[in-house]
């Protein structure tokens, strides 16, 4: 049977046509085999692009379409839809790269046409050989996992608790609330933090359609979109939840009070064994640190705790649980973590006392933090002056090149904090003020006329001369170098992918950044969405931002969960493997090449069988085929080896 | 050496990391040898020894096969797959004597745009040092 194929060139405005000479590249097309029409047209993917192809393939009865654009990563479903609106399957269709790949990268006019020639050569022999496939269409487990109980993750599971659908939240950490809990005011209308997060997490707890992980991660995921199975390891808190009331009062038996650094307050005091995060944790319950408790680690002790229950809520015989959840979508708000300033020795963090990081300083000026709120220096004195050095590790070759957003913010909003607690100087280093969101720049002169010094240029270094601290400092306004005595030290240090995040994202499938973050689907597009359908993003793990932008992913993942619940079924990729029995050799080569154990050996007949549900259409199994059996739709070797011929003809 | 010769290039690529970081490439609008043309498959793991040998059939002097970074595989380890083949296609191909360097296998993820730019620089520059490709003709000819 021959084919009649249609090819449209398009000029993608001047992207495209600027480059290649579109005219020529269609000219030629059209004394391509079996090519019956061959078009450029400025816009392809506008409607009247669209119609085009949709009249030919009516009037000329085309049986195949070659559409020579943007990449199809880009606008594959849109032709697609083209020719199904003309009765035609939308795997008759196949796209020659010619933007992406072609005009975008080449700047000769003659070279980008000839390679734009070589590819649309490619697709026309290639879509000879396609043929139509339905797409599967499953239905949706309804429930949804959000990953990371932050205000990102808070707000996700929220909204989709709010619609009426389950979700499970699991957070690795013993209470939810992520880096936010931390603070103590924020810009830029210093609502205290507290107040307005812990009626979140109090939702989050009190939802009936919540089922809160929490001292929990996720090991691993199977499945796709629709249909996850989501292995989930729970630590053992060594209390039993639904007795501990949160009283605290194993925290204040354990032996080891005050002696263990609380990683909640930076380190910058001691808790116990057993201990409650904070006072507005959720769930308000104590857990016991098994790294550092005296029975867990060494065997051996009085057990005040134990004696100090009066609920009996202690049980040491706790151990890890592992459970499988099924859930239609994933919501990822892992967040992020901060840059260490060890990393940086010139700013004398670690070596000097009283230089601490911005997130140190959240905790120091926190009412519930190490020092009550008060902003003290390690001698237990209101300092008279105080630096805050914005960028560090931020907007640097040597670290993190990228502006980590928040930090000229929470610079102002420390330099407010010390105006309004202390009667000291403060001065800012900065290298350019980025006040870009609602009210933020309005904050910043609000605090300029606080008497605050701000110098522009970037803090170079801290030392200390004759034990007094030192910041140095080329500002830049005045053309003069700086050197400004202060008795304390703010490093607002860049905010950095977690250390895990590389791991988290091969759990979960899905790719990073350059810069480590989570990468989404389109930088404007798509920023909530990943290469892994059905696997949502949303907050800092993305990138670093402000708790309104991350309020708005978070509330955007929703969204894009909701979409897949709401439809009830999810359209999944069609491509999958098949293996011909009368071909198939029995050698069972196949079976270990799969890692989804979708190959199965049917022992009567003595020939592999592929289970189409579970197949997701990688092809390792047939380029590791000794017999050629087995053939991957819309991946054949013929149209895979014919477009070869074709782009080297 | 014939200085005007442009080597043929066929780039066969990952759908979920290397054809996106070659897309990003083009977004990014960094300029390298039009040299490649590129078929994308959905996993390296895809890649039958017998297109690379198609290719060099056909008439390419060079074939870059590139994927996810290892451990970033869309298909679990499909790259892996992939590089435990690659001795065999290298074996393949000095029995039919053509020289290794005119096979190569990569990893570009998504956001490596400049990277993939930069592999096919060089690869182009290598190609016209080693000129076209004289099947049987190779430097490790089994002779
Ligand atoms: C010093 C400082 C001050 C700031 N001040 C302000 C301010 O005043 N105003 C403002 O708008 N913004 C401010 N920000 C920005 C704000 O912190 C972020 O916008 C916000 O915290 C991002 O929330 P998130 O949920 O994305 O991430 P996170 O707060 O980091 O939460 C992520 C959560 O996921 C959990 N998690 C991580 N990995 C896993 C895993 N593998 N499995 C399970 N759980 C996991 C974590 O334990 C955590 O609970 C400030 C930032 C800093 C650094």
């Amino acid at each position: 049977m021959t084919e009649r194929i249609g090819v449209y060139v398009c000029h993608c405005g001047h992207n495209i046509a600027a480059v290649g000479d579109v005219e020529k590249v269609a000219q030629y097309a059209g004394t391509l085999d079996n090519v019956v029409i061959a078009r450029d047209y400025k816009y392809m993917c506008s409607d009247p692009g669209q119609e085009l192809i949709k009249n030919d393939i009516q009037q000329l009865g085309l049986t195949r379409v070659v559409v020579a654009a943007c990449s199809p990563r880009m606008h594959e479903p849109t032709f697609k839809g083209a020719l199904e609106r003309a009765n035609l399957n939308g795997y008759l269709l196949e796209m020659a790269n010619i933007r992406e790949q072609c005009s975008w990268v080449t700047d000769n006019t003659q070279n980008a046409t000839e390679k734009a020639k070589s590819l649309v050569r490619g697709a026309v022999r290639r879509v000879y050989y396609h043929r139509p496939i339905e797409e599967r269409v499953v239905s949706v487990n309804k429930a949804t996992l959000v990953v990371g109980g932050g205000i990102a993750g808070i707000q996700a599971a929220l909204q989709i608790a709010e619609a009426g659908h389950k979700v499970y939240l699991v957070e690795r950490e013993a209470s939810i609330g992520g880096q936010m809990a931390k603070f103590d005011k924020t810009f830029p209308t210093m609502d205290c933090a507290a107040c307005i997060l812990t009626p979140k997490m109090v939702a989050v707890s009190q939802s009936p359609n919540i089922e809160l992980l929490t001292y929990a991660e996720v090991a691993q995921v199977d499945g796709y979109v629709g249909n996850f199975t989501v292995t989930v390891r729970q630590k053992p808190r060594y209390i039993v939840e639904d007795l501990c009331t949160g009283c605290g009062d194993c925290t204040t038996a354990c032996v080891l009070k005050n002696r263990i650094p609380d990683a909640f307050d930076e380190g910058l005091s001691k808790r116990s064994a057993a201990y409650i995060s904070f006072p507005q944790a959720i769930p308000l319950k104590a857990v016991i640190d098994e790294k550092e408790c005296l029975l867990l680690t060494k065997g051996k002790c009085s057990k005040n705790c134990v004696e100090a229950c009066s609920r009996e809520a202690i049980d040491f015989s706790q151990k890890e649980t592992v459970r499988r959840i099924e859930v239609g979508s994933i919501i990822l708000a892992t967040g992020f973590e901060l840059f260490d300033a060890r990393k940086a020795p010139q700013y004398g963090y670690g070596i000097y006392d009283d230089v601490y990081t911005g997130i140190e300083f959240e905790r120091l000026t926190n009412a519930s933090g190490p020092t009550q709120g008060k902003i003290l220096t390690k001698r237990g004195e209101e300092p008279k002056s105080v630096a805050i050095l914005h960028c560090i590790g931020s907007r640097d070759e040597n670290y993190q090149k990228y502006c980590s957003r928040v930090c000229c913010m929470s610079s102002v909003k420390f330099a407010h904090l010390v105006k309004e607690k202390t009667d000291a100087e403060v001065f800012e280093f900065y290298i350019d003020m980025r006040t870009f969101g609602k009210q933020y720049e309005e904050f910043y002169t609000r605090v300029q006329e606080e008497g605050v010094n701000f110098i522009r240029g970037k803090g170079a270094e801290v030392a200390k001369v004759d034990g007094q601290l030192v910041v140095r400092a080329e500002d830049t306004l005045l053309g003069a170098y700086r050197e400004i005595p202060v008795d304390m030290v703010v490093l607002n240090t860049a905010l950095v992918p977690r250390h895990d995040a590389e791991k988290v994202a091969q759990i979960f499938g899905i790719s990073r950044s350059e810069d480590g973050f989570f990468l989404e689907s389109h930088i404007k597009l798509d920023p909530v969405t990943t290469s892994t359908d059905g696997v949502h993003i949303a907050g800092c793990c993305q990138s670093p931002k402000d708790i309104p932008d991350t309020v708005a992913q978070g509330s955007a993942a929703a969204a894009q969960s909701l979409a897949v619940i709401a439809t009830g079924k999810v359209k999944i990729s069609p491509i999958s493997a098949w293996s011909d029995p009368a071909v198939c050799a029995g050698c069972r080569i196949c079976l270990g090449l799969c890692p989804f154990k979708a190959i199965g050996f049917n022992e009567e007949k003595k020939v592999a069988e592929i289970n189409q549900a579970v197949c997701k259409g990688c092809g390792s199994c047939a380029a590791g085929c000794p017999s050629n059996a087995i053939v991957v739709s819309h991946f054949s070797n013929q149209q895979l080896l014919a477009e070869i011929e074709g782009v080297l003809a | 050496m014939n200085t005007n010769f442009e080597p043929k290039i066929l780039g066969i690529l990952c759908n979920w990391c290397s054809y996106t970081g070659a897309d990003l490439a083009g977004i990014s609008r960094i300029k390298y040898p039009a040299n490649i043309k590129i078929v994308r498959v959905m996993c390296t793991g895809r890649v039958d020894p017998t297109f690379v040998l198609k290719a060099f059939q056909q008439g390419a002097d060079g074939v870059l096969v590139s994927g996810c970074h290892p451990g970033d595989c869309h298909y679990v380890d499909g790259n892996v797959k992939a590089m435990r083949r690659a001795p065999l296609v290298t074996e393949l191909l000095r029995q039919m004597g053509i020289e290794k360097e005119r096979f190569k296998l990569v990893w570009v993820s998504a956001s490596e745009g400049e990277k993939f730019a930069k592999i096919v620089e060089d690869m182009v520059a290598d190609l016209k040092k080693l000129g076209p490709l004289a099947p049987g003709g190779g430097a490790e000819k089994n002779a």
